[in-house]
């Protein structure tokens, strides 16, 4: 990115941020949490600690970030150095990202581009000019995309109410800003746990490292009562449901599954972990010092703002998190995938110029994939 | 603090308190080193830290927890007290470490038994107490399970390694996690054991009393013979010593660093005899598993493969690494001490 880019994009979000203070809040137990930002173009400023509103709207209009970071821990002093912070206790934290989820329609959405030459190609591990292996993917993710996210969200909040006892009301969902989901678990029991017991509940969670024997599968004689029922707790009675179907096949299948075998039962359990458990980023959950995007900023690898679903099912992040201006800018896009914001198309655009809004124009910039004219 | 009966105090001697239990019982410690009536306790003491050296469970006279006459129980709790006696005189950690491993062992069994027991409630409820104030976890009594809170068992079963304890293999509901009785004792093991060891280690020191320097002097001697087959660690890089320490501990040494240890030591062109008494201490030691594992890293059994000791890269990935400036220069532990400028 350019100067010219960079200028357009700190003025665009410095406006965003002067316009929409009401979007942007601190968390609460403001004065135990670590804050960081980054601007474009540079590294990260971490271990800064805000008083409350107030104080991150002058940090917001002083420095234009290009991201603001929030931590989920809390600490006694959060402004010291990582070792020194007196780590209390965090919030459970997921991250669910489209990319993660390898869907077929991604690669109807995703172009390269070539570090080199700049070059956009359809190729996934090359320049098509060039023939150079640096090369930055850039997704513009579909609504499949979304509804995929939305899904593992799903099975994510029935995990976390039914079998780790997070009361609703302490579970918020936001919108990433790009690709995915963040959900947050407030006052559980889990609070205190450190990363190895966060990655034994991520392990759970995404339905990883099952045995036979739990579901009642045993490598010598095995016996029939042992097997799942369909009203049971937790694990046990989801996959009864996923693999039984109904009730009255449960007889005959729990026949064909002792027949095929201990090891076939065990791959099945492998694969029915991406089915039926949820997609999270495992990393996420288990580091316990980690900055996390502050909702209601804005995520420059598009300009969307991480946004609060009250309704998951109907939230559509290409017009519910745009929020950006509508004046008008002449730019050269190359972006040879469609996409819509705000309820208008736009694009595909091959290196050719075109005057849109200021929301589409820092969406395709902040991709890479258009500059000021 | 919790109140015990006869009874329990003999399955549970750690929760009583030494002093006061003699001094209502009447006696003084000079006693038993003279009075020829007293002084089967102290045999008895001896041999209770003589077999917990040796790995095993000291076999005691209750039966079923219970016994006939007084006098038993009396006993069963004094040897206990004069086992921690024996052991302070003798100031070697490594039979203390091993004497709190099968004492907690061995409360366990009751423990069990008591969690389990449907006829006297009392039983249940003294277990489920003693749990709670030694380790406060609130264990609940649900239909045939016992139930903790998610976040209570994670602390605990992180240190197994055996995937059965995975939470994802476990009975969950509305944050808690199912266990029997004998799941739920063994999840403490390892804090009954630092409990009893750390009881023993913060007892007073007593002076040397009249007819138990003999029993100290056989302790001291039987802990030179543990000093000579482990600590031959002179000539060891930090990673291979630090496992053993972990080991002699009787703490938990994860799956990659038994394999480092095994691999380490076997290309030392040490026998699995001579190294399998090291992992008897692990919380989880079964003597037929190790054995069968030993083999089959030394290549005596199925595949015939001998594994090698991994690189200190690898170590250094799995924390397994903490290099002095000996190291310098090499690349696997077994070049360790090889290699002079
Ligand atoms: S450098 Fe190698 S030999 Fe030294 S401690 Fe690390 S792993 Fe062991
Ligand atoms: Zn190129
Ligand atoms: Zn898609």
């Amino acid at each position: 990115m350019q100067n010219k880019e960079i200028k357009f994009l700190e003025e665009s979000f410095k406006k965003y941020y002067f316009d929409h203070f009401d979007l942007i809040h601190v968390p609460k137990r403001t004065s135990e949490r670590e804050f960081g930002f980054q601007k474009f173009n540079s590294g990260m400023i971490r271990h800064i600690s805000l008083k409350d509103d107030k104080e991150l709207h002058l940090l917001l209009m002083q420095n234009t970030p290009s991201d603001v970071y929030c931590s989920n821990a809390y600490y006694s002093f959060p402004n010291q150095p990582m070792n020194e912070k007196d780590w209390k206790e965090a919030d459970l934290i997921f991250d669910i990202d489209a990319k993660d989820l390898h869907l077929d329609c991604r690669q109807h959405h995703s172009v390269t581009k070539c570090n080199e030459c700049n070059q956009i190609s359809n190729t996934n591990n090359h320049c098509s000019k060039c023939n150079s292996t640096k090369i930055e993917i850039k997704s513009l993710p579909c609504k499949h995309c979304i509804d995929g996210s939305k899904k593992e969200v799903v099975k994510l909040l029935n995990i976390l109410v039914d079998d780790l006892d997070v009361e609703k009301h302490n579970i918020e969902i936001y919108f990433s800003g790009n690709e995915g989901f963040h959900v947050y678990a407030y006052n559980s029991q889990f609070q205190e746990l450190g990363s190895r017991e966060r990655s034994e509940l991520v392990d759970y969670i995404m339905f990883r490292g099952t045995i036979p024997e739990t579901f009642g599968m045993k490598k010598l004689k095995p016996n029939r009562s042992l097997f799942p029922e369909f009203n049971e707790k937790g694990w046990r009675g989801r996959l009864s449901k996923e693999i039984f179907g109904s009730k009255s096949k449960r007889s005959k299948i729990i026949s064909d599954l002792i027949s095929d075998g201990y090891s076939n039962f065990q791959k099945r359990l492998e694969n029915l972990s991406t089915s039926i458990g949820s997609q999270i980023d495992p990393n996420v959950t288990m580091d316990i010092h980690r900055i996390f995007r502050l909702p209601g900023s804005l995520n420059s690898k598009s300009g969307l703002s991480k946004v609060l679903c009250t309704d998951l099912q109907k939230f559509d992040p290409y017009s519910d998190s745009s929020f950006l201006n509508e004046n008008t800018i002449e730019i050269t896009a190359n972006c040879p995938i469609e996409f819509k914001l705000k309820n208008k198309k736009f694009g595909p655009y091959y290196e050719e110029q075109t005057t849109v809004p200021t929301f589409a124009a820092v969406y395709m910039i902040c991709k890479n994939l258009a500059r000021i004219s | 603090m919790i109140t015990l009966g006869k009874d329990e105090i003999a399955k549970y001697p750690f929760l009583a308190d030494a002093g006061q239990y003699l001094k209502d019982k009447g006696f003084t410690l000079q006693q038993f080193g003279v009075d020829p009536d007293l002084k089967i306790s102290l045999e008895k003491a001896l041999n209770r830290v003589q077999v917990s050296a040796d790995g095993k469970i000291y076999k005691s006279d209750l039966i079923d927890g219970e016994a006939s006459k007084d006098y038993v129980l009396e006993r069963e709790v004094f040897s206990f007290l004069l086992a921690i006696v024996l052991l302070k005189l003798t100031k070697m950690n490594t039979l203390i470490k091993r004497f709190a491993l099968a004492e907690a062992r061995r409360a366990e069994k009751y423990l069990e038994k008591d969690l389990a027991n449907i006829t006297d409630e009392s039983k249940k409820e003294l277990a489920v107490k003693i749990i709670d104030d030694l380790f406060s976890i609130q264990i609940k009594k649900q239909d045939d399970y016992f139930i903790i809170p998610i976040s209570n068992y994670l602390k605990y079963s992180i240190n197994f390694h055996e995937r059965e304890w995975k939470l994802v293999n476990r009975h969950v509901g509305a944050g808690y996690v199912y266990l029997t009785p004998h799941e739920t004792v063994r999840l403490i093991r390892k804090e009954l054991s630092n409990y009893i060891s750390s009881k023993i280690i913060n007892a007073k020191m007593p002076s040397m009393i009249l007819g138990f320097e003999e029993p100290v002097q056989k302790l001291i001697l039987l802990s030179k013979k543990f000093a000579t087959y482990t600590i031959t660690t002179g000539e060891y890089p930090p990673c291979i010593k630090h496992a053993i320490e972990i080991l002699e501990k009787g703490e938990n040494l994860p799956h990659s660093g038994r394999f480092m240890l095994a691999t380490f030591l076997l290309s030392r062109n040490q026998s699995i005899e001579q190294i399998a008494p090291l992992f008897k201490n692990a919380p989880d030691y079964n003597e037929r598993v190790t054995l069968y594992q030993l083999n089959h890293l030394a290549g005596t059994s199925g595949s015939g493969t001998q594994y090698s000791c991994p690189s200190c890269e690898k170590l250094k990935t799995q924390n397994l690494c903490f290099a002095i400036p000996e190291c310098d220069n090499i690349i696997n532990p077994l070049q360790f001490g090889k290699r002079r400028k």
